[in-house]
């Protein structure tokens, strides 16, 4: 196993109180799996992905338990110094806004080659033309013209390439891409993730891929995760969630996308909101929202239980729920 | 096509916009500013509204749609062009006149963080249109007014003394559409309304949109890049690349039958949550990026990321109107296509019974 997330728990102390971001999450990625974790903002799919790659504020963030395996190794208790030469080199991170994640003031040759001088101890000028190569890799056209130029100067699209080239440069086991495409048109988002699941596959990388959006994860995940409120609530492989969801906040997310191949009625629309994580409600943290809720959901909060061998739910009714929506 | 003639034919459209052009000028020079060229945000764009009917607007960014909705509310003055309300072109209006027509033009903005006062109370955010037009709400019945407003759109109305932040993003994107709802206006110009929203709040604006739409017999011109929300909320579809409409139609005409290139690529593109369909889709990879529309290509603006161009494209500009094969026979294909090489191609795999 090449990651293993076990009960991890992260919080942040802010003036106004405790927000407990991360509350048990456990999760695993295999070499060449693509892992979505699927959730909406404030469900703690950021802040896992951050304390695995140990770049969480602390302060004002928090792990207060739990263990992050990393090739047989736990994170948690390496020391920065061995922290620093994990990242980047082992694991490695996409962002969503590349424009903000590149050094505006540095041409993006130098941004690439700088990962060859700190972690591999190469000269200026071997570093440069390992940065041609990468943004060749990544089909940068005219790499060799362009490795001077600076972030500015080009597109989203390729700003994201550049970001991709600089995560694989060190050829990392694990990618951890936190909403790559979400800021770039349909037609560029097609190109990007075309290009990261290519690569993924030719280096036989592990990929967690954190997004909102179900349809990016129906065309490139193996297995989902879906979190709510700082829980994982399922996970199942790719193919079984959309054909019949085990928990009725996937089903809800699921029913209230609009298609496009339908023109559609009424959409289904998930009542209320997604809880403060300073007062999540007691029990099943979706309860107030779902409209299977009895009473025991409000007392007790539901473990993730087997569904099957490759499955699991945090649902007390997720029988209830996957012959709801197995029926035709 | 045949039920479609009738029905447009009975009602004046509400809203014609016709040769709508926006060009920002580049200058040079301090002094003596020279004009050395123009960004085309909006390059001749055509579309027509009716009452109650939604016309959803989609593109890539930088391809003018938020430009287009700018002009629609007098937001952006155009260069060239006519956009006719209820038959007067209201480019041309001042003082009292426009006054009077943009009351009954509303826009709700994509972003409910920024396009709501952090100082002022929800109140007088959305009671703030009847300061600039008392006519519609005499003073002392403001704050009811105000109060039905919140009721309408779904938010409890004593938060009436509230500030902004004290609202999740869904709740303020309903502010922001109640203040739009204020002057009970005609048409609402709705600019990405629900894409900087959740998911599972997504789907509540949209049913809510189409609620008031039933409710006050709207008409609204709905711009996104959201293909699939285009569909939902959708009577008709015009799709935008680089300042122009190059394909418009009713939404089954454009989804279903697309026959412009762009339009192809731009559906084949879009992520469909069905892991199933990952095999049997043919996926149409566009390559390069949108040129700047500083430096338009000659002709037809999309041949330079266009797998079917040839020298034709790079003289002629392709008028935007049914294409010459379509044209005998009646079908859903046949529809305004700005192609020369225009073909059908379904790049959405046929409906499948829903799960």
């Amino acid at each position: 196993m090449l990651l293993e997330v076990r009960d991890l728990h992260v919080e942040f102390r802010t003036r106004d109180g405790v927000a407990k971001a991360v509350n048990g999450v456990d999760y695993r990625v295999d070499k060449g799996e693509t892992l979505a974790v699927l959730g909406e903002s404030g469900s703690g799919k950021s802040v896992t992905a951050q304390a695995v790659m140990g770049i969480l504020d602390i302060p004002p963030g928090k792990i207060t338990g739990g263990e992050i395996l990393f090739q047989g190794k736990d994170l948690l208790k390496l020391k920065e110094e061995e922290r620093r030469k994990v990242r980047g080199a082992e694991m490695a991170m996409i962002f969503q806004d590349a424009l903000s994640s590149l050094n505006p003031v540095l041409s993006v040759g130098d941004q690439l080659g700088e990962m060859f001088i700190v972690h591999r101890g190469m000269s200026r000028k071997e570093a440069r033309a390992k940065a041609v190569e990468l943004m060749e890799h990544v089909r940068i056209p005219a790499a060799a013209d362009r490795v001077r130029d600076y972030p500015h100067q080009f597109s989203g699209g390729m700003r994201q390439r550049i970001m991709i080239a600089m995560a694989l440069a060190l050829e990392p086991a694990l990618i951890i891409a936190d909403e790559p495409t979400t800021a770039l048109d349909v037609t560029v988002q097609a190109q990007v993730m075309d290009l990261l699941a290519e690569l993924q596959r030719e280096l036989h990388m592990g990929l967690i891929l954190i997004t909102h959006d179900l349809g990016v994860v129906a065309d490139v995940a193996d297995r989902i995760a879906v979190m709510y409120a700082g829980r994982i609530v399922e996970t199942a492989p790719v193919h079984d969630i959309y054909k019949a969801p085990a928990h009725p906040y996937t089903k809800g997310l699921l029913d209230s996308i609009p298609r496009l191949d339908q023109k559609g009625q009424e959409l289904y629309a998930i009542k209320g909101l997604p809880p403060n994580l300073m007062h999540i409600p007691p029990g099943c943290a979706f309860n107030p929202r779902c409209p299977m809720a009895q009473d025991i959901c409000r007392s007790e909060v539901p473990p993730l239980a087997e569904v099957d061998a490759d499955r699991r739910s945090a649902c007390f009714f997720w029988r209830e729920c996957l012959d709801d929506s197995s029926r035709p | 096509m045949t039920q479609a003639a009738p029905e447009r034919a009975a009602t004046e459209p509400l809203l014609e916009v016709s040769g709508l052009v926006k060009h920002y000028p580049l200058t040079q020079g301090i002094l003596f500013k020279k004009q050395i060229g123009a960004v085309k945000a909006v390059d001749g764009v055509d579309f027509h509204l009716g009452r109650g009917e939604t016309l959803g607007i989609v593109g890539e960014s930088g391809c003018g749609k938020s430009t287009v909705a700018k002009m629609l509310v007098n937001l952006e003055t155009p260069t060239g062009g006519t956009i006719k309300y209820k038959g007067e072109d209201i480019t041309r209006l001042s003082g009292k006149a426009l006054k009077a027509v943009r009351r009954n033009i509303q826009m709700v903005f994509q972003d409910p963080y920024t396009s709501l006062n952090p100082r002022m109370t929800v109140g007088d955010i959305i009671g703030e249109p009847y300061d600039i037009h008392p006519e519609v709400a005499p003073k002392g019945d403001r704050r009811r007014r105000v109060q039905e407003l919140l009721d309408v759109v779904g938010l409890n109305p004593e938060y009436i003394n509230r500030y902004p932040h004290q609202f999740s993003g869904g709740q303020r994107q309903r502010i922001g559409i109640a203040r739009g709802l204020a002057l009970r206006p005609e048409i609402i110009v709705a600019d990405e309304p629900v894409s900087a929203l959740d998911v599972s709040v997504q789907a509540q604006v949209i049913n809510l949109l189409d609620r008031l739409q039933a409710e006050f017999e709207l008409s609204y011109v709905f711009i996104a890049h959201d293909l699939s929300i285009v569909r939902h909320i959708s009577d008709r579809v015009g799709v935008m690349y680089l300042g122009r409409i190059v394909e418009t139609g009713k939404d089954v005409e454009i989804y279903d039958h697309p026959t412009h290139p762009y339009t192809q690529a731009l559906l084949s593109a879009v992520p469909v949550p069905d892991p199933e369909a990952r095999e049997h889709r043919e996926r149409i990879i566009l390559h390069g990026d949108v040129p700047s529309p500083a430096k338009v290509p000659s002709g037809c603006r999309f041949r330079t990321r266009c797998w079917k161009a040839q020298a034709r494209c790079e003289s002629e500009v392709p008028e935007l109107a049914v294409p010459v094969e379509f044209r005998l026979v009646p079908g859903p294909a046949a529809h305004d296509s700005a192609c020369h090489f225009a073909e059908e191609k379904r790049v959405v795999p046929p409906e499948e019974p829903p799960k």
